[in-house]
């Protein structure tokens, strides 16, 4: 600790003056991939925001029934090659039912980011606030915490969302879906944040501050949490591509959002039966699904490369 | 009147284990300073930390501790949170982790600051660190409130340390091994600056420390502590002219001194 050379002593002002907390910020920016899937978050956070607008726009609704799109000699299948896409249908229209493919995208775009950033948000404070209290206080509260957590983890999570999910009433499933993936979501980071709360109380700051007066709560919020950031931001950021997957898995199981409210997961449930015959129907959902997930990942692992470089302590 | 005195102090881990502080007493009178001296595991830390009733979970302690006519070991947490920071301050052995790595130095101050003083706002609570880190001779402190820890060396974060204490004008200042994680030089620089404070402030200091020549240079009197208990109290002249103990002996006896001819540096029948 005590032995530094006079370079390293010399540079170090001048390698990192910056604010810490714009830093993560600056180097995400240099660097393309992480551009180029903030891009793609931020056409699909539009496209859920702006949903009514955008349709008003291509002139669909998203539950609006177009038999002129769709031959019903032949079991509904779309007119026009392509599974119909046209300048009236800019994604071709849903087989049997002739709805527009795109509103119906472009809703399930805002189904799909409520649920997976709702499942982040509860997750993510279920997880801070347990970690922390679990890390911080240890003993009893620390083995409660923990065998919850383990039990949580090593419970059959699918099987009993599946249960739970097609046993209750309907009505309000969002809010179902959100609480039941947060239920089983939050120790994955709760243990993350739990052991780096353990090894952080015994710094000797946090030693300083109590000697200093400050009471358990600040010791907490404002001594440990902040050092914690980056942990956070890189577990949030890989957490939203689960959870848009397991609500989209979900979905496709039945299990998740009711018809008619669109949702990516269960268009490609319902493109099973049509692939052969009309494969956009699988395919465009698919790749809206495929790329979300991918650029959140991909985000999720620059975040990480941009915060871990590290040594600022 | 003594500013702080601390009687039949008993710190031990569980209770079949030997105590690591056993029953020990001293006092302080204001505006004095005293140094605690003794080898690794004599229990000068754990006695600063019971005074602070900051001792690690497991310990338990017994024997009083009174502060300006106050039992300090009869106090609630909350009473005593008052007190911690405020009245008496406390400065740690390594500067370079005992600073928040996450906020700017300048707010590490004002806040440790504004939560003992009620209804100071930001901008004041700035000025105050600004002039404490003036008083520690920081230089360009009006600029340099807004960097963060790793921008300074050891030597500057240990006098962040010490303006952090200083600004709730404590009446005792608790430095645990203040100069050990630094170079001699620097060393040298804070025990000055130790003394400057104490003199300009009349706060009272109580130095621990392993090093008898730190102790010499600041401290009026001193108690040498070994295994827990008090070896020797005595006036910092006394002990260093004439120690009546001989393991006092034997601890100055280990200091190598430049104006001796060197045969083998003695050393202590280690036993830890």
């Amino acid at each position: 600790m005590s032995i530094q050379s006079p370079e390293l002593e010399a540079a170090a002002p001048a390698v990192v003056t910056e604010d810490p907390r714009r830093s993560v910020w600056h180097a995400l920016r240099r660097d393309w991939a992480a551009v180029a899937c903030l891009a793609y978050i931020g056409l699909v956070v539009l496209m859920a925001v702006f949903a009514p607008l955008i349709v008003k726009l291509s002139g669909w609704d998203p539950y609006q029934f177009d038999q002129s799109a769709i031959n019903p000699d032949l079991g509904g299948v779309p007119l026009g090659s392509w599974g119909g896409i046209s300048a009236d249908h800019w994604l071709g229209v849903e087989p049997g039912s002739g709805r527009d493919i795109f509103a119906r995208i472009v809703y399930g775009a805002r189904s799909s980011m409520l649920i997976a950033l709702g499942a982040t948000a509860l997750t993510t404070v279920l997880g801070v606030v347990f970690g922390l209290v679990a890390g911080y206080f240890g003993g009893r509260t620390d083995m409660v915490v923990s065998r919850v957590m383990e039990f949580l983890m090593a419970f059959p999570a699918l099987i009993f969302m599946i249960a739970v999910l097609s046993a209750l009433p309907a009505d309000d499933r969002q809010y179902l879906l959100v609480l039941v993936i947060s239920v089983f979501g939050w120790p994955y980071l709760a243990r993350i944040v739990r052991a780096q709360t353990m090894s952080l109380k015994e710094r000797e700051f946090v030693e300083a501050a109590r000697a200093s007066g400050a009471s358990r709560t600040r010791l907490v919020f404002t001594e440990i949490l902040p050092n914690l950031r980056s942990t956070i931001l890189v577990m949030v950021t890989l957490a939203v591509p689960g959870y848009i997957g397991t609500e989209a898995g979900l979905s496709f199981l039945g299990v998740g959002l009711v018809p008619p409210t669109p949702s990516w997961g269960q268009m490609i449930a319902s493109s099973v039966s049509w692939y052969s015959v009309v494969p956009t129907f699988f395919l465009v959902p698919g790749a809206f699904l495929a790329l979300l997930v991918l650029a959140f990942m991909v985000l999720g692992d620059r975040v990480r490369a941009a915060v871990d470089p590290g040594g600022r302590a | 009147m003594s500013l702080l005195s601390v009687r039949d102090l008993t710190v031990r881990f569980g209770s079949s284990a030997p105590p690591v502080v056993d029953g020990i007493g001293f006092s302080v009178p204001a505006g004095g300073a005293l140094g605690i001296v003794g080898e690794s595991g004599s229990g000068k830390s754990m006695t600063s930390l019971a005074i602070m009733g900051l001792l690690p979970p497991g310990a338990s302690r017994t024997g009083t501790v009174f502060f300006d006519g106050q039992e300090l070991t009869a106090l609630s947490e909350r009473k005593m949170r008052e007190v911690r920071g405020n009245r008496i301050a406390m400065v740690f052995q390594d500067p370079l982790s005992s600073l928040n790595p996450y906020y700017t130095v300048g707010t590490q101050i004002a806040e440790a600051y504004r939560s003992h003083r009620s209804g100071v706002g930001r901008r004041a609570a700035r000025q105050v660190a600004i002039e404490a880190m003036e008083r520690v001779h920081i230089k360009e402190a009006g600029r340099r409130v807004d960097d963060y820890p790793h921008q300074f060396s050891g030597g500057m974060r240990q006098r962040v340390m010490i303006a952090m204490a200083l600004s709730t004008e404590p009446e005792l200042i608790i430095a645990d091994e203040p100069t050990t994680a630094l170079d001699v030089t620097v060393q040298a620089q804070i025990l000055d600056l130790l003394a400057e404070v104490r003199r300009d402030t009349g706060a009272a200091l109580i130095l621990i420390t392993h090093d008898l020549a730190v102790v010499s240079e600041v401290a009026d009197n001193v108690v040498v502590m070994r295994h827990g208990n008090v070896v020797e109290t005595g006036s910092t002249e006394q002990i260093f002219s004439d120690p009546r103990e001989a393991y006092t002996q034997a601890l100055l006896d280990a200091v190598p001194r430049i104006d001796d001819e060197i045969a083998s540096l003695r050393s202590l029948g280690g036993d830890l």
